[in-house]
């Protein structure tokens, strides 16, 4: 095996390694979407984030227009603050409400934006007045039962 | 391992050093090359006293010393050639056909010049060897220290190789140090014989000396002999109570 | 029953007196690194044997894995009516974890014995001591350039791993069982996060390389130089790396995958 041949397969698989590598990333992953972009940071506060995670995507209309940077709690107003990195190509009116969804029954959680009216963009550090917290299933299951009981009350009671 | 070891071995001569297997010869040898070092007392070698040496002046005594290993322990990965070549391209910046110039001349010294292109693998245990040594002389060193040289040889090899030995020694104004038990071979060559068993030195002189000697182990040694200061019997107790014999009818 | 508590002891302070002898080794042939950098060429040699050469075992043990990902994941998925999500699990199982720890195995069993044998004959036939009689260093001129090329060829084969899993996880799935496409490759790609998944896998596999190499070169070195001990340390260095390799996934994923928001 001559210097030139090792040299030859070496460089072979070091590039077909580099490629697989850049499969993976660009046709696997995410990459291709979105780290290059412009963006700006707008604030959003919830009385509840759910199961909210961190890079969780921020949508509207169905596409994804930004992710959540960061997440925090207030501890003077007890309630959780989330910071959202949208893409700059994008601009939302200052009254867009934000709310935390579910994809799919039991998927990971997102926000979805819904744009309001209002003439005004939101610029850089702003924040969302408008926010709907995420539906608690523990809650969701309690106001069931208790309705459940006051319905079962009001039907001995009409008897 | 080693007791009460007090050599001197003289520039430009070639030395042997003689004993059973297991005398501690090898040893002796590690301690000149500065592979081991003495627990007690001291080794001067070329000068240097080896226990003084950071890693570096370690090194740089190495290169002017060459060792031939028992079974030549030529790089298995590499040619003759480059074999040879190896010291010459770590240790110099000669352009390559001055190293090529200087190879083939090592190689054509222990008459394997043909042999260059081949792998190790491809040749006997007496070519082998040969170039080991082309090896070992590669860089012109003053001290040559061979390892059970005549071990596993042919006659013809064992002659090759004790004639080279001679040759290139007093070619290079070296000195050399062989480790060996072929009495028949090293009496001949050398200018000087030191006798060892259990770590020690037990008879020492020239080999016209030695073959005079009265010491009843060099004897032994020389001749060849079965029985006498090595027993023949390795200890044991008596024969007749280990096959379970009655002490007497 | 006292001799066999004897025997315990021994063996756990032999064990521990060896970890710190390889500690010391690693931290000397890091130092001594130079060489292996230097004259690139001794490294790219290394490279070709541990990497090159093991690209068959690593491409097709990839297609079988992702096939068997693709059959198995569309089995259960299916049940749930979830079959348009075999682009995910296949991707994910492999870029997590399958990538770097079966090609991690596969490579200590096929470069890493390769490493250790070769390097325990070296020492058995003397090879190693006649360089350091000739004022070479064993470490710098063989050891270093033999790890480093295993260092540098795990990632890459750990990858190529990957990628020939998915396109077998795609072979089964669309091309024979029948998942749509379209599907397949989105749901994928939403779901593979490059920082999260994929960075993850490369990191895994760059420290399973440095732990295959690094024992495969030690057993090597630190072989008794007699043929039963180098088939010995051969035999170490497979279940010695194999170990670590697991051990280290473990370490790594509760450190990577788990973790709140």
């Amino acid at each position: 095996m001559t210097r030139s041949t090792i040299d030859l397969w070496v460089g072979v698989f070091v590039a077909i390694g580099l490629g697989a590598l850049l499969f993976l990333a660009l046709k696997v992953g995410n990459l291709a979407s979105f780290s290059t972009a412009e963006t700006y940071r707008v604030e959003a506060r919830f009385a509840n984030i759910g199961g909210l995670k961190v890079r969780a995507p921020v949508k509207s209309a169905g596409v994804v227009v930004g992710r959540v940077a960061e997440i925090g709690f207030d501890n003077e107003a007890y309630e959780a603050v989330a910071e959202l990195t949208l893409d700059a190509r994008f601009k939302f009116p200052r009254d867009t409400s934000a709310k935390i969804l579910t994809s799919g029954l039991l998927g990971e959680q997102y926000i979805g934006l819904e744009a309001g009216a209002d003439a005004r963009m939101l610029a850089d550090g702003e924040r969302l007045r408008l926010t709907q917290s995420a539906v608690v299933l523990e809650n969701l299951i309690g106001q069931f039962f208790t309705s459940k009981a006051a319905e079962g009350g009001e039907a001995k009671g009409a008897k | 391992m080693l007791h009460g070891i007090d050599l001197d071995i003289p520039r430009g001569k070639v030395v042997a050093v003689m004993g059973q297997s297991g005398c501690g010869k090898t040893t002796l040898l590690r301690i000149i090359a500065a592979a081991l070092l003495p627990t007690r007392g001291r080794a001067r070698v070329l000068g240097q006293v080896t226990g003084d040496l950071d890693r570096d002046a370690l090194y740089a005594l190495r290169r002017r010393m060459g060792m031939l290993y028992q079974f030549g322990a030529l790089f298995t990965d590499m040619t003759v050639f480059d074999n040879v070549a190896f010291q010459m391209r770590e240790h110099t910046n000669l352009p390559e056909d001055a190293i090529r110039d200087l190879v083939l001349l090592k190689l054509e010294a222990v008459g394997l010049r043909g042999a260059a292109p081949l792998m190790p693998a491809e040749l006997s245990g007496g070519m082998a060897r040969r170039v080991a040594l082309a090896r070992a002389i590669a860089l012109d060193p003053e001290l040559i220290l061979y390892d059970e040289p005549f071990t596993g040889l042919d006659p013809i090899a064992l002659g090759v190789i004790a004639r080279l030995v001679r040759q290139l020694n007093d070619a290079l104004g070296a000195t050399a140090v062989i480790v060996t038990h072929d009495v028949a071979e090293t009496l001949p060559l050398v200018d000087y014989v030191y006798f060892m068993a259990d770590g020690r030195v037990v008879a020492q002189g020239t080999p016209a000396e030695v073959r005079r000697s009265g010491v009843p182990f060099v004897e032994q040694f020389v001749s060849g002999a079965t029985d006498g200061p090595v027993p023949f019997h390795y200890p044991a107790q008596g024969y007749g109570a280990d096959l379970g014999l009655a002490a007497s009818a | 029953m006292r001799a066999a508590l004897t025997h315990l002891g021994a063996a756990v302070t032999a064990g521990v007196w060896r970890l710190g002898y390889a500690a010391r080794f690693f931290g000397y042939l890091l130092a001594h690194s130079g060489t292996a950098f230097r004259r690139f060429g001794l490294t790219v040699r290394e490279i070709y044997f541990a990497g090159v050469l093991s690209l068959i075992i690593i491409l097709v043990s990839g297609l079988f894995v992702g096939m068997v990902l693709g059959l198995q994941g569309y089995d259960t998925l299916q049940r749930y009516g979830s079959s348009e999500a075999l682009g995910v699990l296949v991707a994910l199982s492999l870029v997590r974890e399958l990538g770097p720890v079966v090609a991690g195995l596969l490579f200590a069993s096929r470069a890493g014995s390769a490493i250790t044998a070769e390097i325990g004959l070296m020492k058995a036939t003397e090879q190693l001591s006649a360089m350091e009689m000739m004022a070479v260093d064993p470490v710098a001129r063989v050891v270093a350039p033999r790890f480093w090329g295993g260092v540098i060829s795990m990632p890459l084969l750990a990858a190529l791993f990957s990628a020939m899993g998915i396109f077998g996880g795609y072979l089964v799935g669309v091309v024979l069982i029948g998942v749509d496409e379209g599907a397949f490759w989105s749901q994928m790609q939403a779901a593979v996060d490059v920082r999260e998944d994929i960075l993850n896998g490369v990191i895994k596999s760059v420290v399973f390389g440095f732990a295959v190499s690094l024992i495969a070169v030690f057993e090597g070195f630190d072989a008794t130089p007699t043929a039963e001990g180098v088939s010995r340390a051969t035999t170490r260095t497979v279940v010695t790396s194999s170990l670590a390799i697991l051990a280290l996934d473990f370490v790594l994923t509760a450190l990577m995958f788990t973790g709140g928001n």
